[in-house]
């Protein structure tokens, strides 16, 4: 009788916890439908649908459409001036990150200063670090008027094969205040007696950085490669307010020909590419866990 | 450290901070230089020195307004997503309920899905609700946020269960509880998310660039300095422009370094 009680009290306090549970993450799950699933839902079925030259008459043609888009010239450019960004400002970031905060991580007076110097560029919005490069090197009003040496004498972002690595400097700039943080904080979490035992053992600072030093931050390392690989295949604002997707469309990436196909004639192939660049970044997110997972050192 | 190796560690921290000090100072250089002699002499120091185009750059790209409209936008998407992120986290640290686990990993899955991957659907939503050039539109796409519901349910998985089962003693309901324990016990993870997702809100362009269709009266500060840089030959004004963009999160950081740094590594970094 006692048991058959609280066994109805617990149930109907399990329903009304369910309740309070279902109460709080409500207002959550009514954002993330409204603004992510939703409108994702929306494009994959937008893709099967191809429109007439006026975006209007809209006919279901199947998968056909994001045969011909994904094969097609615009997504394999689009894909390309993503990846280069990619090349530019990751491997840029690992290091220069990793500069900072060795150089930073040590126990001097006075280098809180530095500490905050480094991390000054959080500061930065996109928009404002892209002015900051307009000055530096803008063809027009940059410090720095010429090009690349190697690659002729137009101005960095007026020539097709150098404007890439132009947009990509500001990002570059603009990450090194993450970047150093994120690996400082790596650094300052390797505890003291290993450093300590590695120098006692004998062990030189450039071969205890390679063997004690970076196998200990490379987690930090990956989250810091995932970071990076994320926002550079989302970046738009540099490439909109450096080059517009300039010169001769050589800084068109996949976000920002997707920006640009807003009309309702476009909008089919725009759907496609955004599908797309869902892919990609789903693949090369999932890909760096698998690959890198293995080979990085998690401390106990 | 002997003392020669201390001064060569400063020598190289000096000669590292000046690399990534420069461009802000050819910004501020820049910001105070006349336009038409920036070029004449040197690029290293100020030419024909005036300060008009901070003024200049305040009226052209109204940017009080903008100022306003960019404050009014973070603060609400601030609000809202510490608001949303607290209830959910939660209910998946403390409660008991079915499809725990796969609802927390459609939270998590928002993450695969960024604005600039369901930018186009997004706009038709907008465009359906009349939300272009609106408050409602700024902000209601941020409301929630993954990165938010993580990183406090990790802090709430840290509150001793002891003080959990002394409040069920006590009778108190969840949202009780929540309030006055909770929240309370883990104000730091809650007080990094808050500055975390101030930055990125008052910094967001895209979105901003996507929906606001009237510059004049609705631009936030990011998009009035884009339509700034159209006159790009005036250089001092857009330039002045974007010292002046960046002050609010010079600001916060000077006063938040702490809870951003360990905001921004949370993920990095276990414990």
């Amino acid at each position: 009788m006692i048991a058959r009680q609280e066994a109805t009290v617990s149930d109907s306090g399990r329903l009304r916890e369910a309740l309070t549970a279902l109460a709080f993450i409500a207002p959550s799950l009514v954002v993330f439908w409204a603004f992510s699933f939703y409108p994702f839902q929306q494009l994959i079925l937008r893709g099967l649908y191809r429109n007439n030259a006026s975006g209007t008459n809209l006919r279901w043609v199947g998968w056909e459409q994001y045969g011909d888009v994904l094969a097609g010239n615009e997504f394999r450019d689009g894909l390309w001036h993503s990846m280069q960004f990619v090349l530019f400002t990751v491997p840029a970031g690992l290091v220069l990150g990793t500069v900072l905060a060795v150089a930073a991580n040590r126990r001097l007076r006075g280098i809180k200063v530095f500490q905050t110097i480094f991390s000054s560029t959080i500061a930065t919005s996109t928009a404002v670090a892209s002015v900051v490069f307009l000055v530096l090197i803008n063809q027009q009003i940059g410090v720095y008027q010429g090009g690349v040496p190697g690659f002729g004498s137009q101005a960095i972002l007026e020539n097709p094969s150098t404007a890439m690595f132009g947009v990509s400097l500001s990002a570059i700039w603009q990450n090194l205040g993450l970047s150093f943080v994120i690996v400082l904080a790596g650094l300052q979490a390797i505890p003291q007696e290993v450093e300590e035992a590695a120098t006692l053992d004998g062990y030189g600072p450039v071969r205890r950085f390679f063997r004690i030093t970076l196998p200990m931050i490379s987690p930090v390392l990956l989250f810091l490669v995932v970071v990076l690989v994320i926002f550079a295949l989302q970046a738009f604002a540099p490439i909109e307010l450096l080059t517009s997707g300039g010169p001769a469309r050589s800084t068109e990436t996949l976000v920002y020909k997707i920006f640009e196909r807003q009309t309702p004639d476009l909008l089919g192939e725009g759907a496609v590419l955004s599908v797309g660049l869902f892919g990609v970044t789903f693949l090369v997110t999932l890909g760096q866990f698998l690959l890198l997972e293995r080979r990085v050192h998690y401390g106990s | 450290m002997s003392r020669g190796r201390a001064l060569a560690w400063y020598l190289l921290l000096t000669t590292l901070s000046v690399l990534v000090l420069a461009p802000i100072y050819f910004l501020l250089v820049r910001a105070i230089s006349d336009p038409t002699k920036a070029f004449t002499s040197s690029v290293l120091t100020p030419q024909g020195v005036r300060f008009d185009g901070f003024s200049q750059a305040w009226e052209r790209g109204n940017l009080g307004g903008a100022l306003v409209r960019s404050l009014v936008v973070t603060v609400g998407i601030t609000t809202l997503q510490v608001t949303t992120s607290v209830l959910a986290a939660y209910a998946f640290a403390f409660l008991r309920f079915p499809f725990k686990r796969v609802l927390f990993a459609v939270f998590m899955a928002t993450l695969l899905l960024p604005l600039e991957v369901t930018l186009l659907p997004n706009l038709h939503t907008m465009r359906d609700l009349g939300w272009f050039d609106s408050y409602q539109g700024l902000i209601m796409p941020f409301a929630a946020a993954a990165f938010g519901t993580f990183l406090i349910r990790q802090g709430f998985l840290g509150i001793p269960s002891e003080i959990r089962d002394a409040a069920r003693l006590e009778g108190w309901s969840h949202l009780q509880f929540l309030v006055r324990f909770a929240v309370p016990l883990t104000r730091p993870v809650i007080a990094s998310f808050s500055v975390i997702s101030f930055m990125g809100a008052f910094n967001q362009y895209l979105w901003p660039r996507a929906i606001i269709t009237d510059a004049e009266s609705w631009a936030t500060v990011q998009i009035a300095l884009r339509g700034l840089t159209s006159r790009i030959e005036q250089s001092n004004v857009p330039v002045a422009g974007a010292v002046i963009a960046a002050v609010p999160i010079v600001i916060v950081l000077i006063l938040f370094q702490r809870q951003i740094v360990r905001g921004l590594t949370a993920g990095a970094v276990k414990g």
